[in-house]
């Protein structure tokens, strides 16, 4: 069949009536609007407290407040929440019929979808919103009074987006979401806007995204062409619906994953769209943690789950997420441990780390990608908020090599010690949270069948040693050693003379704390029993994922539910089936990875230990060592300078586009308006200025202009007539 | 009409009237564009003024129509009283730059 005949006549296929949604609507439950309503309530109160040129905390105290009442919304909501799924309607958005069928009808209207994985988002979401906020009222200080308002009011816009994202129960709805945290990204990483590198960095962030932002588009609409509704509810009927549904063939089904997945790899910064990601660290720390490390950059994870059974249709699409994921791990991994700059590090970890979460998503163990993104969420933000600490305390220095020992000084301690828990978690140290949920990916790559999965897997669990190596860099370089430090740049008035590091005071601590806590206490679920099923495996987090459409990514699910009738004509549901029970040295996989990524990260961490604690001298020998040999110099040089991989965009697409662009200005402004339009009007000026001397104004000269044009009239007249230019008779 | 005409007024009259018309109308051009005094400009274009009455006389005799010369009074009654009120604006001018050059007077222009 050509793709076009799939394309528009599905009325005339055996198309099946209107799909009848199974989810509960509880109009009752509208009260969970205010999850949407607060960070806007607090978005007006902000703009307000700008307009009054407020000098106090109050926005920080405005937005802390709402963004907690939203959170204890959310936790209210999932006290009452109901398996299989809420749709909660609160506004009537877009509603249109213009006939009978399936294709006739559009509807995405303004409501909530509620369910475990929406439940899970939302929850950690605005948790994190609401500490980040209280750590952000301390660090952002130094702006009090001018751009302290403006930052929390991106804040509130950002949280208001990515609930919109998280809980519609639409994929448009999503995308407003989706377009929104887009914009309040670029709205906080552009916001020291006086720093050029600052204004970059925004602009760059918008438009990579821009390129998945376009690929979300045209899935929406490919999904409505082909499924005729864009609801989730609907949607998941249709799937449920079973295997032999005409929508399943054709070349738009085939388009949707991709198209989703360029989306995906848009947000959620993956190969090759990584690249805003890390130069987003020109935005105030508590962004970076809040947005460009737990939240935002999730979301992509979170479409994929959300639209997981678009996956199942096509095996090819989720091979390439988990390559993709993969070789991204790899290569931000190979990057972050030659940097200096303690940010970016974090921020090329943040890139890995969402690798390992894709590479989970593509090996079919959501549940895996969904708990990394939790136990991420929590020691990914701590990291961030410790080096946004030491960053505030030290006048903006984020040089590893120019900070030492941060544990022995005054006031540090906590920032020390909870960055140690962060480290840990990261690294994968065994028993912690990070440990756990990595090992969930790292094994279901080795147990799921698929193209070079298990190359894949030693692949990831080499990057998990080099995560351990580059983590603990930082640790041991920055906190442990003998005490000394070189303060940054930034101007401080409030010290007379000599620099002196202001500690952190309660707000930046607490938080410090509460989030070292949440990163050991978010290894629990995996030890909490399913409530949901039994004869699962996964805890808690399993149980969160187990009424999305991405239950299928659970391990031991597959057998009796719905994967193998939505797609057993494809061969993934093999895939999704643990029917082959592969084994690692003869050991379950699991139980077997539990000694091969403890391991691997302990070598990481002693290898840490040994060349920035115990032999600093050591490092530097190495380093210059490999500087010396030419076999092996482009290596470390390549690493340092992130694989050229921003000089390639330069050269490949800012260079082409940046030419193409001048010539599109040349021709604009010579041909379009100097030939076009100034040309024309500079005719009449021209025939102005040739007949300008007939009107010198003397008398005489006037009457004979007069005369002159009298007389020419007169003599074409004379001539019409001889000639009979009028019709031959006058 | 031309039977008319050919009997009260001939060819060759008619002729010999718009020549002196034209005569008369060149010589106020040429009078007008050439002299610089604003008396004698003005006299100038009282010559043309009364070339363009003779030819409406003439035509008027040829045509067999009385509308020609009653134009003509008209004409005249409206000269004279032009040439009052171009005789004053003269005099103003006069007294605005004591002279009755034309060139003196250029502000009338772009």
């Amino acid at each position: 069949m050509t793709p076009i005949l799939t394309f528009i006549p599905k009325l005339s296929m055996s198309a099946p009536a209107v799909p009848v949604s199974d989810a509960i609507i509880s109009p009752n439950l509208s009260w969970a609007g205010l999850i949407l309503l607060l960070p806007l309530v607090s978005l007006v109160l902000c703009g307000l407290c700008a307009a009054m040129r407020v000098k106090s905390k109050l926005p920080a105290v405005i937005t802390a407040a709402s963004l907690a009442g939203a959170f204890v919304t959310s936790v209210f909501l999932y006290l009452n929440y109901e398996p299989p799924g809420e749709v909660i309607p609160l506004l009537d958005w877009m509603n249109l019929t213009w006939g009978e069928g399936r294709f006739e009808s559009f509807t995405a209207n303004f409501s909530l979808y509620i369910d475990s994985l929406s439940l899970l988002w939302i929850m950690f979401v605005t948790g994190l919103g609401t500490l980040i906020t209280i750590y952000a009222s301390e660090y952002m200080e130094p702006d009090l009074g001018k751009g302290y308002s403006r930052f929390f009011a991106g804040v509130s816009v950002f949280l208001f987006a990515m609930a919109a994202l998280v809980l519609s129960d639409n994929l448009l709805m999503l995308y407003l979401g989706w377009e929104g945290v887009g914009f309040a990204s670029y709205w906080l990483i552009g916001y020291y806007f006086e720093r050029p590198a600052a204004v970059a960095a925004a602009k760059k962030a918008f438009i990579v995204n821009r390129i998945g932002d376009l690929g979300l588009a045209l899935a929406i609409y490919l999904i409505w062409t082909t499924f005729g509704t864009v609801q989730y509810d609907e949607l998941s009927t249709i799937f449920a619906a079973g295997s032999m549904n005409p929508e399943f063939e054709g070349w738009t089904t085939s388009a949707i994953p991709f198209l989703l997945m360029l989306a995906a790899f848009g947000k959620s910064a993956q190969l090759p769209l990584y690249v805003w990601l890390p130069d987003a660290m020109e935005g105030p720390t508590p962004v970076s943690a809040l947005i460009h490390a737990a939240t935002m950059v999730t979301a992509g994870i979170y479409l994929i789950a959300r639209t997981y059974q678009f996956f199942l249709l096509e095996p090819v699409s989720l091979h390439v997420i988990a390559w993709v994921g993969g070789l991204t791990a790899l290569l931000a991994a190979t990057i972050g441990m030659a940097q200096h700059d303690i940010k970016r590090i974090m921020a090329y970890s943040t890139v890995s780390q969402l690798g390992y979460m894709f590479l989970g998503l593509g090996v079919l163990t959501t549940y895996g990608a969904a708990y990394h993104v939790f136990t991420h969420a929590f020691f990914k933000a701590l990291l961030f908020l410790t080096c946004g600490a030491i960053m505030h305390g030290f006048a903006g220095q984020l040089d590893l090599r120019k900070i030492s020992g941060l544990r022995h000084m005054k006031g540090w301690r906590i920032t020390a010690w909870t960055m140690l828990i962060g480290c840990l978690a990261l690294a994968g140290f065994p028993l912690t949270s990070g440990f756990f949920s990595k090992d969930a990916i790292l094994a279901e790559a080795f147990v799921t069948q698929g193209p070079g999965f298990e190359i894949l897997g030693w692949m990831a669990i080499f990057t998990a040693g080099l995560t351990a190596y580059y983590t603990f860099r930082v640790w041991f370089r920055v906190c442990a050693g003998p005490a000394s430090f070189e303060p940054g740049d930034e101007q401080h008035d409030d010290h007379g003379g000599a620099f002196h590091p202001h500690a952190p005071r309660f707000a930046i601590n607490m938080v410090l704390v509460l989030l070292a806590v949440g990163s050991l206490v978010a290894a629990v679920p995996y030890f909490m029993s399913n409530q949901a099923d039994d004869r699962l495996v996964g805890g808690w987090v399993a149980d969160m994922v187990h009424d999305s459409p991405a239950r299928g990514g659970i391990p031991g699910f597959s057998e009796t539910h719905a994967v193998h009738a939505i797609a057993d004509s494809h061969e993934a549901a093999a895939h999704a089936g643990e029917a082959a029970h592969p084994t690692l040295f003869g050991m379950d996989p699991h139980a077997a990875m539990y000694w091969i990524s403890g391991t691997v990260g302990i070598v990481g961490l002693l290898l840490a230990a040994w060349l920035h604690l115990w032999r600093r001298s050591a490092a530097d020998a190495i380093k210059a060592w490999l500087y010396s040999q030419f076999w092996i110099a482009w290596l470390p040089r390549a690493m340092e300078r992130k694989w050229y991989v921003d000089e390639f965009y330069h050269a490949v697409i800012r260079a082409p586009l940046w030419i193409l662009g001048h010539i599109f200005y040349v021709f604009d402004r010579f041909i379009i308006d100097g030939v076009c339009v100034d040309g024309i009007a500079r005719i009449p000026r021209g025939v102005a200025r040739w007949l300008q001397p007939l009107q010198a104004g003397a008398v005489q000269s006037l009457a004979v202009v007069m005369a002159g044009g009298a007389a020419i009239i007169l003599l074409l007249m004379a001539l019409f007539m001889q000639f009979g230019w009028f019709g031959g008779q006058v | 009409m031309s039977l008319l005409a050919s009997e009260a007024f001939s060819q060759a009259s008619l002729a010999h009237a718009i020549l002196l018309s034209g005569a008369l109308l060149s010589i106020g051009i040429a009078g007008f564009l050439s002299r610089r005094n604003l008396i004698v400009m003005f006299l100038c274009t009282e010559l043309m003024f009364q070339a363009v009455i003779v030819a409406m006389v003439a035509f008027g005799r040829w045509y067999w129509d009385f509308s020609g010369q009653v134009f003509v009074i008209f004409i005249l009654t409206v000269a004279a009283a032009e040439a009052a009120l171009a005789l004053a604006l003269v005099v103003l001018l006069y007294r605005r730059r004591s002279t009755l050059d034309a060139e003196v007077w250029t502000e009338l222009r772009e």
